[in-house]
């Protein structure tokens, strides 16, 4: 699997937002250190899941990659470019191969715009940009294939956003980052606000697209059971920081981080039999805030197994064979 | 099973007036509860399993709700012939209710105490001093460090998980032998989750309180409940103890609800099995199984009538034509 061709590399991210008081003279007094230093890559036709809690900086890091937010350091390499230093001009034709798709399907489509508006909307832009060339007419045509392949008819052309079901409009939102025929969808919990039927449907809406198009997916979610269904690769992150990352198959039969044991034991499985049998992890306490720069594990509060060395220094990813990589000094030794 | 049943619900029917017509959101719900007894509903949403609840509690604004029939008998009664009077001493004192997001069901101008020793004081007639120690012991057992001094904190203080143990200590605080949940959840981290629900399952052991678990996650579901209601459209389309529903369903929609779930425990599939199409707008809807357009074994009867619950063995209730016609063959 390494072998792929690497589309999207990112090196030591880091989003901190400023934390600012006073009223007329604003002062910056701290730092939320939303994303602190992860590193990943994507390959070509690839998924790498990111799971984390809420808070861990999952949404930061897709947004930045978007470089919707600058970051505050590292790098966002897309096919060898820069993106955090690369021009205007550059910037929009990287924007060109990376497409979004947003957890709420109410609110991240215009209720103003009809369907057929939303859909051509980056069409519009990228040709009034000079990008590409392509026609009225075209462009209309173009809508409809993608409405579609998205499973909508394309009667619903001119219908508004309220006039469709949750699972329909996600359709719409999925429909508009294919428009621009990308190489990378960024998609940021896509399913979390879909009942569980319409789901399903969604998920393999995308796997069909991946395989079809060869697409690259960086998929964040929180549901454990949706990123081990969709993505090839994992990253679980807690606190602004990567924990581990492996196979998906191999991540969910070898946990090694104290972190990824407590979250899958945590996930309910739909059958009640093996829910008895099952032995829990519960983790105590709730995730600290980011607000405070760290010299520990980050997980060092709340962790079953930690250690007093796990309190003087931050754990770096380190691979532990077959490209299975963990942040712990537990696995750490082993190795050595 | 028929053992100290607490509660009976016998087909109710809550319908909503809109401008586009009615909505039938609950439309014929028949269930019982036992002492003790954990029973999950489950269902999408706009399925009915939060109105229904709501309803039990004679919570519905109206207008533009209305309920329109049925009988909900709590202590011998029928809730909806008491008065104002009785009803309040029934919501919050022997019936509790959790909500799906402690942010907005907390009162954020009050402290914690305030609003604990409100209720506390208003069920179970003691003194004020009383009221207090009682929502400190609560807030102690449900989990919460430094209970005498976070008392007196305001529900911003609390982390969500917290806030969700403030809302079941609250709940809990005047012995109810209901507690509703509604979602209580969902809102949260999964490891959050964890801790709460099995916060739910200790205390209803420890108290002995019967609890009506609401969810759309049936993972939940499996790991918590004695017996399920599975919920389509306003009704409930199949019944059955915990194991009976998961290991062998019967209706269609259950089925595929539980096939369309990506599981942990299972090797990857390829594709999901995914239930077609959408759920059906219960604005008028016309007199029929409103599962059919998205049902695989779809007959012509389904789409001319709504198919009576058949009982099977067990404790088992299906709504289903498929089922009524193996009964009458006999």
């Amino acid at each position: 699997m390494e072998n792929k061709n690497t589309l999207l590399e990112v090196k030591d991210l880091k989003m901190h937002f400023p934390i600012e008081e006073g009223v007329i003279i604003r002062k910056k007094v701290g730092y939320i250190r939303a994303v602190d230093g992860i590193e990943f890559e994507l390959g070509e036709g690839e998924t790498l899941g990111l799971v984390g809690e809420s808070g861990c900086g999952k949404s930061t890091t897709a947004r930045c990659v978007a470089q919707l937010h600058k970051p505050t350091e590292g790098s966002v390499l897309l096919e060898g470019k820069d993106l955090c230093t690369a021009s205007k001009d550059d910037l929009l034709k990287a924007r060109m191969n990376m497409q979004m798709v947003f957890q709420d399907p109410y609110a991240s489509l215009n209720p103003r715009m009809t369907a057929g508006n939303i859909i051509a909307e980056p069409l519009q832009i990228f040709r009034q940009r000079g990008v590409i060339n392509l026609g009225t007419k075209e462009i209309v045509e173009k809508v409809e294939m993608l409405m579609e392949k998205v499973g909508l008819s394309r009667f619903f052309r001119n219908r508004y956003p309220h006039e469709f079901s949750g699972g329909q409009r996600q359709r719409i939102g999925v429909a508009r980052a294919l428009a621009l025929d990308p190489k990378i969808i960024l998609a940021d919990e896509p399913v979390s606000a879909l009942d569980v039927s319409i789901q399903s449907q969604i998920l393999n809406l995308l796997a069909d697209f991946q395989r079809e198009m060869n697409l690259s997916y960086l998929f964040i979610a929180h549901d454990l059971a949706v990123i081990q269904h969709i993505s090839d690769r994992i990253a679980v992150m807690y606190l602004g920081k990567i924990m581990e990352t492996s196979d998906s198959q191999e991540l969910y039969k070898n946990p090694l981080h104290p972190y990824t044991e407590a979250l899958l034991s945590a996930v309910p499985i739909p059958d009640p039999e093996i829910e008895r049998a099952r032995k829990r992890i519960i983790l105590t306490g709730d995730v600290p805030s980011p607000d405070t720069e760290r010299h520990s594990c980050y997980f060092y509060d709340r962790c079953p197994k930690r250690m007093d060395k796990c309190a003087k220094a931050v754990p770096s990813l380190e691979d532990v064979g077959g490209g299975h990589k963990v942040a712990c000094f537990l696995h750490h030794d082993r190795t050595e | 099973m028929n053992k100290d049943i607490i509660l009976k619900v016998d087909n109710l029917r809550t319908y909503f007036n809109t401008d586009d017509g009615v909505v039938k959101a609950v439309d014929g719900v028949s269930f019982e509860l036992s002492k003790g007894e954990t029973l999950g509903i489950v269902g999408e949403s706009g399925s009915g399993k939060s109105v229904s609840n709501l309803s039990v509690m004679n919570l519905i604004p109206s207008p533009p709700g209305k309920i329109m029939g049925g009988t909900v008998t709590f202590d011998g009664r029928n809730i909806f012939d008491l008065n104002e009077e009785e009803l309040r001493n029934i919501r919050g004192g022997k019936i509790g209710m959790i909500f799906q997001d402690p942010m907005t069901s907390l009162n954020p101008f009050l402290r914690i105490s305030t609003q604990m020793i409100e209720t506390i004081v208003l069920h179970k007639k003691v003194s004020k001093d009383d009221a207090r120690k009682r929502a400190i012991e609560m807030l102690e057992l449900v989990g919460i460090p430094k209970a005498e001094k976070r008392v007196d904190d305001y529900p911003h203080q609390f982390s969500g998980g917290m806030r969700q143990r403030v809302m079941i200590a609250m709940a809990l605080s005047c012995d109810p032998e209901i507690l509703i949940a509604d979602e209580p959840t969902s809102a949260l981290d999964v490891t959050i989750q964890a801790q709460i629900l099995e916060l739910i399952q200790d205390l209803s052991k420890k108290l002995g309180t019967a609890v009506i678990m609401i969810t759309h996650d049936l993972g939940v579901v499996a790991g918590m409940c004695d017996n399920v209601n599975v919920m389509y459209a306003g009704r409930v389309v199949e019944k059955g103890t915990n194991d009976e529903i998961f290991a062998d369903p019967k209706h269609p929609y259950t089925r595929g609800l539980i096939k369309s779930v990506p599981r942990l425990d299972r090797p990857k599939q390829k594709k999901l099995y995914s239930i077609e199409g959408q759920p059906p707008n219960v604005i008028d809807l016309p007199e029929c199984c409103p599962f059919y357009p998205r049902c695989e074994h779809a007959m012509d009867k389904c789409k001319t009538s709504y198919p009576p619950a058949v009982k099977l063995d067990g404790s088992r209730e299906v709504s289903c034509w498929l089922y009524e016609e193996k009964t009458s063959g006999k």
